[in-house]
């Protein structure tokens, strides 16, 4: 990073000083050409904000393109974070974790549109980092700085906020994915206690997570509304993690199976109030779309950062290949693609902030944004050719990551309902 | 004791943005081209928090010298941690020795116990500012710093110079003005959150005129030229060959 900056800083200066400055620097060199991709425009913003805005940008680009991005096509191919490469502490130390929690909890006290941009910036550098960020960052700590006691803040934030611990929320299980209030997972009041039993599926930052937000039936009879939210801890009897899942695309974002079998969870550790949950669990929905549909856009900038210099080092019928028409018209819809999707992203965040978070909105933001950056990575695969097949361009990672904005947070078609039954719940006459 | 650690600090095009020369030839064309901090900078505001945190100083205060602009710069060394930060604005093109003499009428303000430079900057590559401010100030100077050791109670700071045949240490009295080299340290990230304090952080803004300084440039630019683009080599079949292309082509031997 900055020592990568010196060398080429020494080497445009012509430093005198005894060693090529590069053997200061394993690895530095071969990052060079990818480091730090021209900061992207932002669609435009109240001028009072503007500037702190493209500061923050600009901060997390860099900071992204210094530690995330050297390691995306690495920890793609490992399925997992390379020896070494520690995002969860180096992140925490840089201030990352606590975007929305308020500076009097250690957080930085900024709203969704930054939470929005930090995410996109860190999904630009790597989806899978970006999306087990957006677990921890947005599903866990904003979800309990929303919800918990003092108490219970006091306890589990401060470990979140510096990464010595990882968050995760837990709600879908084998057969509840998109029908989630059909939840089998059960907790039985005890005196004192809650015993757990069940499984849930598909966690983000599973197999890592110490701090875990698990949602389960309380009143098998009662539907949504017999749902209670608990705080599970790593290492609380009777709860295990079956084995890493293989996906598609994400790799190196752990996911996996969550155990409990009579797993004793103390009655101080309920989220929220008894069988509340379902107000918990779907008001941190709204706010988990908007934020994650960050993590796509990042992806289509992403795309854009791929193909932007490739059209102009491929060569053919003696020209590059940016010269040509078609490939100038897809560059150009790939371009507007994201910058409206950068728009309604922004814009429903700053609502968000202003308190008006809407429910639609927030459903429509991820579906557009999903589907467009699966789109937008085919195209981007289409103009590298032959070199956007082979997994030595980031094309194809980019492809499988973006598929799963598709699926996870909601499948787009459960969007699509919910935007439709918002729309006809609107307008009844 | 140091007291207070001056550190000087330059707006220079970032060290990754492609550089164009200007068509009519008389400079670099900065337009959309991302700025930041010099890197050699970079490294004496990390020495001098370095002697802050270590006790050595109480107070850190950056310095630069351009455009309106240059603020900027030093709002990130201000995210990096130093105190306060003066800004001499100016739109004037300014030149070492103008720079030297704004600095030294700060430092006559400022009365800094120590003066920390970067060696050059990476875009004139001029190596002269922290020279001619030692010399306006009669101080002495360590350039081309790889280590520091401050003395607080002799006054001394003892410094390690890197030089073509490789180490010189040096010791010199207190003020003094010392430039980092590459192997000085490794410049600290300015997290999240010292980014948004920075704001904060007390920016004077002072005009070369308040100052008494003219900073009119002494040098004239004649010219400037993009290096000549790197032509393709080729392979000669044996070393006959190449004797015979370097004595009747390239005329060298």
């Amino acid at each position: 990073m900055l020592r990568r900056a010196l060398a080429a800083a020494a080497g445009r200066a012509g430093v005198s000083a005894g060693g090529p400055a590069a053997l200061l620097l394993p690895g530095g060199a071969r990052t060079l050409s990818a480091a730090a991709p021209q900061a992207a425009p932002l669609p435009p913003l109240p001028p009072a904000h503007r500037e702190e805005l493209e500061e923050f940008r600009e901060s997390v680009r860099q900071f992204a393109a210094d530690f995330v991005a050297p390691h995306a096509a690495e920890i793609d191919r490992l399925n997992a974070y390379p020896p070494g490469f520690d995002f969860w502490c180096r992140a925490g130390e840089w201030g990352l974790h606590g975007i929305t929690v308020p500076a009097e909890q250690g957080g930085l006290g900024l709203g969704y549109l930054q939470h929005c941009i930090a995410m996109e910036e860190l999904s630009r550098a790597s989806g899978s980092v970006a999306l087990s960020y957006g677990a921890h960052s947005n599903l866990c700590i904003s979800q309990l700085v929303r919800h918990a006691s003092p108490q219970q803040l006091a306890k589990y934030l401060p470990k979140l906020l510096t990464g010595e611990h990882v968050g995760a929320l837990a709600m879908s299980e084998p057969n509840a994915g998109s029908d989630v209030v059909s939840m089998r997972c059960r907790a039985d009041k005890k005196d004192g206690y809650y015993v757990l039993n069940g499984t849930k599926m598909w966690i983000t930052n599973g197999p890592i997570a110490s701090t875990l937000i698990v949602y389960a039936k309380t009143d098998s009879e009662a539907g949504p509304h017999g749902i209670t939210a608990f705080i599970v801890e790593k290492g609380m009897p009777g709860f295990s993690t079956a084995q890493k899942l293989d996906k598609l695309g994400m790799r190196g974002s752990d996911t996996c199976e969550l155990l409990f079998e009579n797993c004793e969870v103390p009655a101080e550790n309920v989220l929220g109030a008894e069988n509340k949950g379902v107000y918990v669990l779907m008001s941190g929905l709204d706010y988990e779309r908007l934020v994650l549909s960050a993590g796509p856009l990042g992806i289509m900038q992403a795309c854009m950062d791929s193909v932007l210099p490739y059209v102009h080092e491929r060569k053919q019928f003696g020209k590059p290949i940016g010269e040509f028409q078609l490939i100038q018209a897809k560059l150009a819809d790939m371009y507007t693609t994201t910058q409206a999707t950068r728009s309604f992203i922004y814009a429903t965040a700053a609502a968000a902030d202003e308190g008006h978070a809407s429910r639609k909105d927030c459903a429509a933001v991820i579906l557009y944004a999903a589907e467009h950056a699966t789109r937008m990575a085919l195209d981007a695969i289409q103009i590298l050719g032959g070199n956007g097949y082979i997994n030595e361009y980031p094309t194809g990672r980019l492809l499988r990551d973006a598929k799963l904005y598709e699926i996870g947070a909601g499948t787009s078609e459960i969007r699509r309902m919910l935007i439709g039954r918002e729309l006809f719940k609107e307008s009844a006459p | 004791m140091a007291g207070r650690v001056l550190v000087a600090v330059k707006r220079a095009a970032d060290y990754n943005a492609r550089i164009r020369v200007k068509p009519d030839k008389t400079g670099v064309d900065l337009s959309n081209v991302k700025m930041s901090m010099n890197p050699f900078c970079e490294i004496a505001v990390e020495e001098a928090l370095r002697v802050k945190e270590a006790k050595l100083a109480e107070e850190v205060v950056a310095v630069s010298i351009g455009p309106k602009g240059a603020a900027d710069t030093l709002r990130t060394a201000l995210a990096m941690g130093a105190d306060r930060a003066v800004h001499v604005q100016t739109d004037l093109e300014v030149q070492p020795l103008a720079v030297a003499k704004l600095l030294a009428a700060v430092a006559r303000r400022e009365q800094p116990g120590l003066f920390l430079l970067g060696k050059q900057a990476i875009d004139d590559d001029s190596n002269q500012t922290g020279q001619m401010l030692a010399a306006l100030m009669g101080w002495p100077q360590a350039t081309f710093a790889s280590k520091l050791e401050l003395d607080a109670a002799a006054k001394k700071a003892t410094v390690t110079r890197e030089v073509d045949g490789g180490l010189e240490t040096v010791r010199l009295a207190l003020p003094a003005v010392v430039t980092a080299d590459l192997r000085l340290n490794e410049p600290r990230y300015a997290t999240l959150p010292n980014i948004m304090k920075a704001k904060k952080k007390p920016l004077a803004v002072l005009t070369p005129e308040e100052l008494g300084v003219d900073a009119s440039p002494r040098l004239e630019t004649l010219s400037v030229e993009e290096p000549a683009k790197r032509k393709g080599g080729v392979i000669l079949s044996s070393a006959a060959e190449l004797v015979d292309r370097l004595r009747n082509e390239a005329k060298v031997i």
